[in-house]
């Protein structure tokens, strides 16, 4: 089942790649919903073993939340709001690209100098939860819309999933369901801050949400 | 007990959302409170033995009975806060534009739920319940600070949620690390403690690290404290005293149970010397932005920032500094508290924020004048108030020590801090009032911060022995001196 896992991990670096040269927020959000979905997955075919109950009921939730609900919440987030691309971000698309490559490469370094985690997937799925993580964190800071930074908070939390997953990290259900649980929250009340943004701010540029501040007298 | 502690605020929470009438709401907040309170002190008497998910050691009981007992306070000052928010739209009185509250029943079971996922920070056992109960406090308090619906307090929620949720996510790849480094992949802190020496020390350092960076963003520490001011001047003074002096210690637990871990596995050194950094770059950036610092409410959250880095600081030297930082932390959030309500009343009155349009409050309000300036004069250090004895006793560690340069900057720092303080608040309080002020000062808006300050004084002069043997405990807990 290997190699199974690892194309499913060739898949999720991928889709890093596409999120950050894509301009339209439906394409982004597809992307997350389908990296979520392989996330799912990704615990099935990394362990090899028997499938207890805890394990497919795990897998289940994380791709239904991670591929499904979290998605719909952000799409209805998006036709409330009425915006469709990310306009200017502050790298552009092509050069954002460039930037996922490099991150990618500094993932396989990083990776390489930790010892190598216990774990049946920890070879090659390290360097793939670090690429995810700082695409994650480069989304983030390198977009307006309140959206695009929702949806890269969401892969972050991806990345981070799929390093906890590669090291066969035996988390008690309660925990991971927790954690499930707080990320649902985060993205349902973000969806509501984003309507209340468009609503008092006829915009949804978070660059231009700057009457707090104390560099500006 | 403890599942009592939690279960209280959060059905309370829950009930709260359901309930129409005003009144029994708010006598609900009230009586989970007081009721919560109640079973925090009864964990003094006999402290439930800590193991499996859920416990209490010395550290957690500490700050979950500052949570616990700031709570009441806040519970109690809120009565009197929602009989006198107005209800429907009103008119913002810094933008101008039209705005209107949260519904109430909304506001009150946010906050009784952030007094459940706060408890649970403080009382659990596993490095993953911990990561889950605190990004819960994140998102239980985003709707707190959204209370008054205007575009600010929605920029600073937005902002917050953000920053802390990012940050948060951190820690939870440092949880990672955590279960990495070890044979076994246990997030048990306890089991964890017991086979610290067969963890791997890199995956150990990676794990505090992101600790720090994570829980340190929650917890205000330079340069990750950026959400910090503008959270707490937007929201409702009351929530702005639970962020300050409640949530800002939970969040330090995270990083102090990742300290507990690395000191067990000998690497206790490593953690301590990036807390001291981070501390003294707190207090510095806090300094800077103190001065001149012409929102009131801004004053205050800073004051945080400063204290903030005096707890990393503390608990960084080691030692002595750990039983200082401690001490710190509970007159830290005493103090705060006090001065976020005495803010409000000064907001409800004046209807601004500018320190320069709030003048001669000693003449309008006297009562929360003068509990304003002992507020103040107790932030910035000054004796007989507690904060003076526990800033001394970091002092004393540092000097101890012989790190002079230590010891040169955090003297530095506090003498910045208060010369900004104190000139801010001084003006604010002495002289004419600036503006035709409806002056109406009730009683629960005052009794409610001057308890807070008689505790303040009293900590100042007399460390009552109970308090002293926890305080004790909880700094041999994480490996200092008692």
């Amino acid at each position: 089942m290997r190699p199974a896992a690892e194309l499913l991990i060739v898949l999720i670096v991928l889709g890093n790649l596409a999120l950050l040269g894509s301009s339209r927020l439906t394409g982004l959000i597809r992307l997350v919903a389908a990296q979520g979905l392989l996330l799912g997955a990704v615990p099935l075919l990394a362990r090899g073993q028997a499938w207890t109950a805890e394990i497919l009921f795990l897998a289940v939730a994380a791709g239904l939340l991670k591929g499904v609900v979290f998605p719909v919440l952000l799409e209805r987030a998006m036709r409330d709001a009425g915006i469709r691309r990310e306009v200017e971000p502050f790298v552009g698309f092509s050069l954002s690209q460039v930037a996922g490559v490099a991150i990618l490469a500094a993932s396989f370094v990083i990776a390489r100098r930790l010892p190598v985690p216990p774990g049946p997937l920890a070879r090659a799925a390290t360097p793939a939860a670090f690429a995810t993580i700082l695409t994650g964190l480069f989304l983030i800071v390198t977009r307006r819309k309140a959206l695009t930074q929702a949806l890269g908070y969401l892969v972050l939390e991806n990345g981070i999933y799929l390093f906890g997953v590669s090291i066969g990290q035996r988390v008690p259900l309660v925990v991971e369901l927790g954690v499930l649980l707080d990320v649902f929250v985060a993205v349902f009340v973000m969806g509501i801050a984003i309507f209340h943004i468009r609503r008092e701010f006829d915009h949804l540029d978070v660059d231009r949400m700057t009457e707090l501040t104390d560099w500006t007298p | 007990m403890i599942a009592a502690l939690l279960a209280v605020p959060a059905l309370a929470g829950l009930a709260a959302f359901l309930i129409r009438g005003d009144r029994p709401r708010r006598a609900l907040l009230a009586a989970a409170a007081l009721l919560h309170a109640g079973l925090t002190l009864a964990c003094w008497r006999t402290l439930p033995a800590p193991g499996g998910w859920l416990g209490l050691d010395a550290p957690g009981l500490l700050f979950l009975t500052i949570v616990s007992l700031l709570f009441l306070a806040a519970a109690l000052y809120a009565l009197d806060y929602l009989a006198r928010e107005e209800s429907g739209e009103r008119v913002d009185f810094v933008g101008g534009g039209p705005f209107s509250n949260a519904p109430e029943a909304r506001f009150t079971g946010c906050l009784l739920l952030f007094l459940a996922t706060m408890t649970a920070v403080c009382v659990s056992r596993r490095f993953g319940l911990i990561w889950v109960a605190t990004e819960a406090t994140t998102l239980t308090s985003a709707p707190l600070i959204y209370y008054h619906r205007h575009h600010r307090s929605l920029e600073a929620a937005w902002k917050y949620l953000m920053l802390c949720s990012v940050g948060i996510a951190l820690a939870l790849l440092g949880n990672a690390f955590l279960a990495a480094a070890g044979p076994e992949l246990t997030m048990d802190l306890d089991t964890l403690l017991a086979h610290a020496g067969a963890l791997q020390p890199v995956w150990l350092k990676g794990a505090f690290v992101l600790f720090l960076a994570g829980y340190g963003t929650k917890m205000g520490l330079a340069p990750m404290h950026s959400w910090l001011p503008d959270a707490h001047s937007e929201s409702p003074s009351l929530v702005s005293a639970l962020l300050s002096g409640a949530l800002l210690n939970c969040a330090f637990l995270g990083v102090l149970r990742g300290l507990q871990v690395l000191s067990a596995a000998g690497l206790g050194d490593f953690a301590r010397g990036l807390l001291v950094p981070f501390g003294l770059l707190s207090m510095g950036v806090a300094a800077v932005f103190i001065q001149g610092q012409a929102d009131y409410k801004r004053l205050l959250a800073y004051s945080s920032v400063e204290h903030m880095g005096i707890l990393a600081l503390g608990v960084g030297l080691g030692g002595t500094g750990v039983f200082g930082a401690m001490l710190h932390a509970v007159n830290h959030s005493v103090v705060k508290a006090l001065l976020f309500l005495c803010a409000g009343n000064i907001l409800a009155a004046y209807k601004t924020k500018s320190a320069a349009d709030a003048r001669g409050v000693l003449r309008v309000l006297p009562w929360t004048g003068a509990l304003w300036l002992a507020g103040l004069l107790a932030a910035v250090g000054a004796p007989p108030f507690g904060p003076f004895v526990s800033e001394f006793a970091v002092l004393k560690a540092a000097a101890d020590q012989g790190r002079s340069f230590v010891v040169v900057a955090y003297l530095s720092c506090l003498t910045l801090v208060f010369v900004g303080m104190a000139t801010t608040g001084l003006r604010m309080s002495l002289g004419p009032a600036s503006r035709k002020v409806e002056a109406r000062e009730t009683p629960l808006s005052v009794a409610v911060p001057a308890a807070l300050a008689l505790a303040a004084l009293v900590l100042g002069v007399w460390v009552p022995p109970p308090l002293r043997r926890l305080l004790a405990q909880a700094a041999r807990t994480l490996g200092g001196a008692g």
